[in-house]
């Protein structure tokens, strides 16, 4: 078999050989008309014969996109299965005083003196408010610091603005340009007091404060100063960490990688613990309705007639569901107790959804087999009707299954990810990164990392996922390959 | 066709009565009723309600009331919002979803027909492959995420430039509409990209392109009338499901952009078990699918007769 074959190649190699360069010609003698000596190296030189799997994993490694992905999905689980044992920190445990960190590696904080308390600068001398008559007010001249900007607090003077009935103090985090100031922290109420303490939520940053005289009328000159705040940690929560700590020391506080989300839990635990939700989900419920539409659809094919019809009628119905309102409908009718995490109904909803596409797919995988050739022939000789599901109808659907599960699974995380998002998925405190999506987007402006993380989490996840499932189907799928 | 039209359309009705049984299976199975929640009555308060909106029935009997009623095309009146009725609801917020809906398809389509036609031209090219992973990106980035960044985007534009160029959420004139839409539409578009990209490709090697060709068309005839008009088959068949999915699906949009759309109802009544809200919206949003799905397969006997041959000989 292998003869013709072999000689072909070494008679092409040895063209080959001759092009490339050229043998000095030399006088034949009998020997080179001797037969060559009968070996098995021959049937070595060929190629060894290769499966169809063996097959496809090699064009999958040769798929670079689909080999980064593979190694993504794999590290994922990793961080899944190992992240928690090395990350030994509680997902769940709030801790007020780091409420919305960024990421941060520096672990290091001054510990910052106790603000002596503060006394408005009340100036005796202007009236408390002259009357408006709607005039442009200048902008408060001389706006200063008193003492050090911390983050615990910032605290503003500035001269008083003849005609001015009071005060308005915003906070921006970008130089304010335009109309825009910022946040509006505070109004003072009266032309005398010129003095501002903010102590709202500050981080360690640069702020621009702006002060802006009222008098009734719309709009004034602000004028600006930008704060860059000490980092630092309140004496009364360093000492939790150091009982011995002063004003002035460093104190080391636990590390957060990732930063702390409104709660101040660790967001880099909670994306670990939610990947397992995620995940699992993303997994589980694929896996188990792709087996049920097998079921399903390999029976219609197998027996068609009547049976097929029902099947694939039942299947129609279920098609006609509308998913994502029937997927919240489903999930708040299989319920969750009180504490529990309701990953269950999720599943459970998602299961008696979605099993659909894998049962069209199979039956129309199985009604195409079975008119065969190979499967009329294995009939003919008795083959009993487990062998040939076993041994030739499963493994010649299982590609095009394969496939069908590697698109599934994004499409669970999305689903889980859209349902939690919503706020009807996980129940409070179990993190997902739906939920944790959910919870960020809605301080995303000002804490964009709560936000972030989760969503790019689900977004690279998902991504991996579907660049495996377009090599896999290239790698399976030769027909297909072409088309590309 | 005539025949062909009533038996789908008789089928579709069965679906619908289909779709209904099983929420209201689903609704009764969640424990509680639409009076549980909120003010402590007293049981004679509780007992007088349940009589009123006829929960005092067995559920067989209510379930027989809602069917007679649903034929009239009546829903009811909401529970938990006083004098409403479904209808109503539906009547009010509908044509906004609709609108939102009809709006991002029209830019999916068009984009993922573009997008589409470009990749298959210049397969295996730089343009291709850029183009194929952005869309594969749009596929695998969920839709509340487009939409924040989206809304940060627009809001730092509106910063930068000192005005609202771009409103960041509510509903009012097209300017409303256009980011929510775009927000929207993203996933379909790539999912439509893809298909229009296997659909021309399938039809590239085509013999009536190589006679096309060998007669000596200019490639912008040969692909406007052979090749577009074939490949775009596949992606009219997926309208009216795409429609159904992305006015169904756009609550998470409507929620992030703060739109009063019909998504934010089906939420709210799931949560507060508002028995006749939920039956008219999934009986609704149900019909609606149907309906698309059995338009869109009429409108594509048209668009091709291959098919039309094949539904007349069954």
């Amino acid at each position: 078999m292998s003869g013709p074959g072999a000689t072909g190649e070494a008679a092409g190699a040895a063209v080959g050989g001759a092009a490339a360069r050229p043998i000095p010609p030399r006088a034949l003698g009998p020997e080179d008309f001797a037969s060559a000596p009968r070996t098995d190296a021959v049937a070595r030189s060929s190629r060894p014969s290769l499966s169809y799997w063996k097959d496809a994993w090699i064009r999958l490694r040769r798929n670079r996109q689909a080999t980064i992905s593979l190694l993504i999905i794999c590290g994922l689980v990793l961080f899944t299965v190992v992240g928690p044992a090395l990350w030994r920190i509680d997902p769940n445990r709030p801790e007020l005083s780091r409420i919305s960190e960024p990421p941060r590696w520096d672990t290091r904080a001054e510990v910052l003196a106790e603000p002596p308390p503060f006394g408005e600068t009340v100036l005796a001398d202007v009236p408390p408010s002259l009357t408006a008559d709607g005039a442009m007010l200048p902008s408060p001249a001389s706006l200063e610091l008193i003492g050090r900007a911390t983050v615990e607090s910032v605290r503003l003077r500035w001269a008083p603005v003849p005609g001015a009935a009071g005060y308005l103090v915003y906070r921006s985090t970008s130089r304010p340009g335009g109309d825009y100031l910022g946040l509006p922290m505070g109004e003072v109420a009266a032309g005398n007091v010129v003095s501002f303490e903010d102590a709202f939520n500050l981080e360690p940053r640069t702020y621009w404060y702006s002060v802006v005289a009222t008098n009734g009328a719309e709009s004034h000159a602000a004028a600006t100063i930008e704060v860059t705040l000490t980092p630092g940690i309140s004496l009364v929560d360093a000492k939790v960490i150091d009982p011995t700590a002063k004003p002035g020391d460093f104190v080391s506080r636990p590390l957060r990688p990732f930063g702390t989300d409104f709660l101040g839990r660790d967001v880099l635990a909670r994306l670990m613990s939610g990947a397992r939700v995620s995940l699992f989900i993303g997994f589980a419920a694929p896996l188990v309705y792709t087996l049920l539409g097998i079921l399903l659809g390999g029976i219609a094919g197998y027996f068609g007639g009547k049976v097929d019809h029902w099947v694939m009628r039942f299947t129609d119905f279920v098609l006609a569901l509308p998913f994502l309102l029937f997927m919240i409908l489903f999930k708040v009718a299989f319920g969750s107790g009180p504490g529990e995490s309701g990953i269950g109904p999720m599943l459970v909803a998602m299961i008696v959804l979605a099993w659909t596409g894998a049962a069209r797919l199979t039956r129309g995988q199985v009604l195409q087999l079975r008119e065969q050739e190979f499967v009329q022939a294995s009939r003919l000789l008795g083959a009993r009707p487990t062998y040939l599901i076993l041994r030739h109808l499963l493994p010649n659907t299982l590609g095009v299954i394969l496939v069908s599960l590697t698109f599934a699974i994004p499409s669970a995380i999305f689903a889980e990810a859209f349902l939690s998002f919503i706020g009807m998925g996980v129940a409070p405190p179990t993190a997902s990164w739906g939920s944790m999506c959910n919870d960020g987007i809605k301080t995303f402006l000002v804490y964009p990392h709560e936000f972030l993380f989760p969503a790019a989490a689900i977004s690279v996840t998902v991504l991996a996922f579907n660049l495996l499932g377009d090599g896999l189907r290239d790698a399976l799928d030769p027909r297909m390959r072409s088309v590309e | 066709m005539l025949a062909y039209t009533l038996k789908r359309l008789l089928a579709g009705v069965v679906t619908v009565v289909f779709i209904a049984t099983a929420t209201f299976a689903a609704m009764h199975a969640v424990p509680g009723d639409p009076l549980t929640s909120g003010k402590a009555r007293s049981a004679e308060i509780r007992a007088n309600l349940k009589a009123r909106y006829g929960l005092d029935q067995p559920v067989l009997v209510q379930y027989g009331v809602f069917l007679k009623n649903m034929a009239k095309g009546d829903f009811g009146i909401s529970f938990t919002q006083q004098n409403r009725s479904v209808n109503d609801i539906i009547r009010e917020h509908f044509p906004i979803s609709a609108t939102l809906g009809v709006l991002s398809l029209l830019f999916a389509t068009l984009g993922g027909i573009v997008l589409g036609s470009v990749t298959a031209r210049f397969r295996g090219r730089w343009a291709d492959r850029s183009t194929l992973f952005f869309v594969v990106l749009g596929i695998s980035v969920p839709g509340f995420v487009f939409a924040a960044l989206a809304q940060f985007g627009v809001l730092a534009l509106n910063r930068s430039a000192g005005t609202t160029v771009l409103p960041v959420a509510g509903w009012g004139g097209f300017r409303f509409m256009l980011l929510p839409a775009l927000t929207l539409g993203l996933g379909t578009l790539a999912f439509l990209t893809r298909l229009m990209r296997s659909s021309l490709l399938e039809i590239v090697n085509q013999d009536y392109v190589r006679t096309a060709r060998a007669k000596g068309l200019p490639p912008w005839r040969i692909f406007l009338a052979h090749q577009l008009r074939n490949g775009i088959l596949p992606v009219v068949t997926l309208l009216g499901p795409a429609l159904a999915a992305i006015t169904t699906g756009g609550f998470v949009v409507e929620s992030v952009f703060a739109i009063p759309g019909l998504g934010r109802y089906f939420v709210q009544a799931v949560q507060q078990l508002d028995y006749t809200v939920i039956m008219g919206l999934t009986v609704f949003y149900g019909a609606f699918l149907v309906v698309m799905v059995i338009a869109v397969d009429i409108v594509y006997g048209f668009v091709d007769p291959r098919i039309r041959v094949a539904t007349e000989e069954q």
